[in-house]
């Protein structure tokens, strides 16, 4: 009797295991043979590097969100990459335990809050002082790289924070007793050592930004045309999608499945880069 | 007081210990050394910007939410007009609950196998690493598609509660997975011996010695998922829809709050209604935070 539940309860927990590999083959699936055929029926090339979206006119180019997601998601990284990695040496070098005691859940709350609040605070605060200061309607590619950089810190930091704690002590000691600074040793002799750290926290950064929807749509104006500056307004990959899912019909509604397929090749190549990373930083 | 002592107790006020740095000391040596200096200040500034970004969020939506918060908002049937958030958050709960339910027993299975069944070794255990890994990195909207897909479309369910479960429980699968392997993993292997050693069985062993003592670990993966379900739009626009109403049944439309809010804010009618939503919101996140960082201390102070 136990011999038979040991039996049933190992093939319960294989099948259980094998849950995530399901689950991932049919998100594959689905996308890919839902998307794919539209884009044949468009042309790779159309699709992928046409200029014009106009789903009334049957015109399906997405190189306007292609680059709209880029823009956006370079900006998130050139603001929060400098600002999130400094905060993670200020926590994990610089900041007494109690001031850390704090500023530990205030990251993690950061990280916690649903990105439509987040949505929200860029659309009732940044969006009008980006329209004061700058002229416009306010929903740009400037705004959206402001939000997107604030959204991505606490991914940032907390993955960063981790990587300069991981490096041993003796390196910083090493650095200070070669008469350097507290500072210079931190940047100089302790930096370095978690670079491939760091490298994972900005590949997830990016994976963040990309993929990142509800805050995006609610400010950065969704004009599905190719931006001409920062203040230009973008629809990005993402924002694509849910703008256009629920009353698309026919061929409309694959080019936007086949927008998530993009999307999700995007994240796949980032997925492999940030296992590769994390292989390195393993050695 | 003689000459000397008087002198004796001059030179001892003139020597200063040399372990101790004054702020003047240290201003001086930062005076020297500029790039020093100016790293102390970007690190600072830094953090100063982070926590100041998180306190300005917080503060203007609950400054401004607050006084928006009204009876109304919480009556039990929405109409146009009263732009009731009670179903939504209602709802909120019962989504949580059930993806949840759906999701932890697979989680905490699947990790039970790649601890305590799986050997070294096994091709499996790296494929289904590859895989959970692939899971945490696909953005929402991709499983708001997948399940609107699968669930809307191929299954023929229509906008449905369940379908937005089963979308949102595959999305936090890997983060109880994982949470989960690392509680089982941190139990010394000597409760196993000790277990075995009693003559209990596997499965024994694994209820009611391994198991228990990695509940802690195992809530506050739990807690990480519940912090996820409850903030999630993208996925559950085309998957659960956006009817503001309780779902009679499992295949009916109905939408949590953060989907409520998105529905506010398209609109653009309803902004004071939206910053009371975004303030239940916010108040929801703290506490979950709070719970997780009350459990994080329970963990380590073991």
């Amino acid at each position: 009797m136990t011999k038979v539940k040991e039996r049933t309860m190992h093939i319960v927990f294989l099948v259980a295991a094998c849950m995530s590999i399901l689950a991932v083959a049919m998100i594959c699936l689905f996308m890919f043979a839902n998307g794919v055929p539209a884009i044949r029926q468009i042309g790779f090339v159309n699709f992928i590097f046409g200029k014009t979206w106009m789903p009334g006119a049957n015109k399906f180019g997405i190189f306007p969100m292609i680059i709209g997601s880029i823009y956006v998601t370079a900006g998130a990284i050139i603001i929060g990459v400098p600002i999130g990695l400094l905060c993670a040496v200020f926590m994990a070098k610089f900041c007494p335990p109690k001031l850390h005691k704090i500023m530990k859940p205030a990251v993690d709350l950061l990280a916690g809050i649903p990105s439509i609040v987040y949505g929200f605070f860029g659309l009732v605060v940044i969006t009008p002082m980006i329209r004061n200061t700058f002229g416009g309607s306010g929903k740009n590619i400037l705004t959206a790289c402001i939000l997107l950089g604030i959204m991505i810190l606490p991914t940032i930091i907390s993955v960063s924070e981790s990587a300069i704690r991981a490096v041993p002590e003796s390196y910083y000691e090493g650095a200070l007793a070669l008469g350097d600074t507290h500072e210079r040793s931190v940047f100089k002799a302790v930096l370095p050592a978690a670079k491939s750290g760091i490298l994972a926290a900005i590949i997830l950064g990016i994976g963040r930004a990309i993929g990142e929807t509800m805050a995006v749509i609610m400010i950065a104006g969704n004009h599905a045309v190719m931006p001409d500056s920062l203040l230009a307004g973008v629809r990005t990959l993402t924002s694509n999608i849910v703008l256009e899912l629920g009353y698309a019909t026919d061929l409309h509604r694959e080019a936007l499945i086949a927008t998530g397929v993009v999307l999700f090749v995007f994240i796949l190549i980032i997925n492999l880069l940030f296992s590769v990373v994390k292989k390195k930083g393993a050695k | 007081m003689s000459e000397q002592a008087v002198a004796a107790k001059a030179d001892m006020e003139a020597i200063r210990p040399i372990n101790v740095v004054t702020w003047k000391d240290k201003l001086a040596a930062y005076k020297k050394r500029p790039l020093s200096m100016f790293l102390l200040m970007a690190v600072t500034v830094s953090a100063v910007i982070t926590v100041g970004v998180l306190g300005a969020l917080v503060i203007y939506i609950l400054a401004n939410g607050i006084m928006n918060l009204s009876p109304e908002l919480f009556a039990w049937k929405y109409t146009t007009e009263n732009v009731s958030m009670l179903p939504a958050i209602i709802n909120t709960f019962l989504m949580t609950a059930l993806s949840l339910l759906i999701a932890v027993p697979i989680g905490i299975c699947s990790a039970i196998y790649l601890v305590e069944y799986a050997k070294r070794g096994n091709k499996l255990v790296s494929i289904v690493r590859i895989t959970t890994e692939t899971l945490s990195g696909i953005p929402s909207i991709v499983y708001g598609l997948f399940g609107y897909l699968m669930f809307v479309i191929a299954f023929g369910w229509g906008l449905s509660f369940f379908g937005g479960a089963l979308t949102l429980s595959i999305m936090v699968l890997p983060t109880i997975m994982r949470t989960t392997e690392e509680a089982l993993l941190s139990v010394p292997d000597s409760y196993r011996e000790g277990s075995f050693g009693l003559g209990a069985g596997r499965l024994r062993t694994i209820f009611k010695v391994v198991l228990p003592s990695a509940v802690p670990g195992i809530l506050s993966g739990v807690i990480l998922a519940i912090g996820r379900i409850v903030g999630e739009t993208a996925a559950l626009i085309f998957t659960s829809g956006t009817t503001a109403e309780i779902p009679k049944s499992l295949f009916d439309s109905g939408c949590t709050l953060a989907v409520h809010m998105y529905k506010l804010l398209s609109e653009g009618l309803y902004t004071k209604q939206a910053y009371a939503t975004a303030v239940v919101l916010l108040v929801m996140v703290v506490i979950i935070n709070a719970a997780s960082g009350k459990l994080a201390k329970k963990l380590q102070a073991k």
